[in-house]
């Protein structure tokens, strides 16, 4: 026998071993999402690459409103609130006063696709430098789960008890593909944090969505679909199946639109 | 050859119990805990050492609560022996 089996927990928890810990640019503050949510995972993503880039002294993030509205209780950066959908338009406002540092927003799909819709909209147009990141579960968490305009159809939710109809409520609004045509826009990707390759690529997203901010290149668009197993009524494990079956098959994940030349 | 041991460490206070990592594990390695932490979850553990340090659980992990330790162990290699003639 070798000495294997003798090695004991003291020898193997070390440092030099360590493959994977909380990153420090995420607070010790427990978060308060629901079990199995996934915002923890796009917070705690989106921290690794801050660190990994050693940019934690020069980003600045808005945070919006919606679940993540404590989004600066989460991430340890300068961090900054903005009304209801306005997190691109005051982001506009720090890019602006302040050309050097990176600059986020972080927006649920009520924020950023209903309320906020003219002000994304016009800063992708402007090109604006700023990376957006959109978080698609395809429903209002914070209000309790009603109808939002990324619903999927014949989908139930509060507001829509017998299925989204597409005849009287209209159908989903695919914000990445909308974006994606406009000029001032680099860079659009749609990614997904529900398994764990899925994670590692979506990191790789926003390592190159900062690198182009870095080069000022325009507007850049991470879109993470994700769940919400409170309000889709369902456990965590059924809504990361329902995210598989029902939400990628209609928002497939990949790259739309990439920075020419690279 | 070289074995790969795997440790993880659970911050169990602040885990939410909502099991994706017992789902992402490919060697089964963790479940639930009968046991409730502070705030009532039914807290993850490690059931086994079949834990190959593959980071599958901390990435899911929506709490951060999973450190991941890797350690390669190599065994050293049997001696050969020469035969010799004896002339």
């Amino acid at each position: 026998m070798s000495d294997i089996e003798m090695l004991e927990m003291d020898d193997v928890c070390i440092k030099e071993n360590e493959m994977y810990y909380k990153p420090s640019t995420l607070t010790d503050t427990p978060m308060h999402y629901c079990p199995g949510c996934g915002h923890g995972t796009a917070h705690k993503v989106l921290m690794e690459v801050v660190e990994e880039m050693g940019i934690e002294n020069d980003i600045i993030g808005v945070a919006p409103v919606g679940c993540s509205v404590f989004a600066y209780h989460y991430m340890n950066v300068d961090m900054q609130q903005a009304a209801h959908g306005r997190a691109c338009a005051v982001a506009t406002g720090i890019k602006r006063c302040y050309p050097e540092r990176f600059v986020f927003t972080y927006q649920g799909d009520g924020d950023l696709a209903a309320i906020g819709t003219a002000e994304t909209i016009h800063a992708a147009n402007r090109g604006e430098n700023i990376l957006v990141v959109f978080i698609n579960n395809g429903i209002y968490g914070m209000t309790s789960g009603q109808m939002a305009p990324t619903t999927l159809p014949g989908m139930v939710s509060t507001t829509s008890p017998f299925g989204r109809d597409v005849a009287t409520m209209g159908h989903p609004l695919k914000i990445s593909e909308l974006l994606a045509q406009l000029p001032g826009v680099a860079y659009v990707t749609r990614q997904s944090v529900h398994e764990a390759n899925n994670v590692k690529r979506t990191k790789k997203a926003f390592a190159k969505a900062l690198e182009y901010q870095k080069r000022g290149l325009g507007f850049c668009l991470v879109e993470i679909v994700t769940n919400c197993p409170s309000n889709w009524k369902m456990t965590p494990l059924q809504s990361n199946k329902f995210v598989t079956d029902k939400m990628i098959p209609f928002y497939p994940l990949g790259d739309i639109k990439v920075p020419e030349g690279k | 050859m070289a074995k790969v041991i795997g440790k993880i460490i659970i911050d169990i206070e602040h885990c939410k119990g909502c099991e994706l990592c017992v789902e992402s594990c490919p060697h089964d390695c963790i479940s639930i805990a009968d046991t409730i932490n502070a705030k009532g979850y039914q807290y993850a553990i490690m059931v086994n050492d079949h834990c190959t340090g593959c980071v599958n659980c901390a990435l899911v992990c929506p709490d951060a609560v999973i450190s991941v330790y890797r350690k390669v162990v190599r065994e050293p290699k049997p001696a050969k022996i020469k035969e010799v003639e004896i002339s």
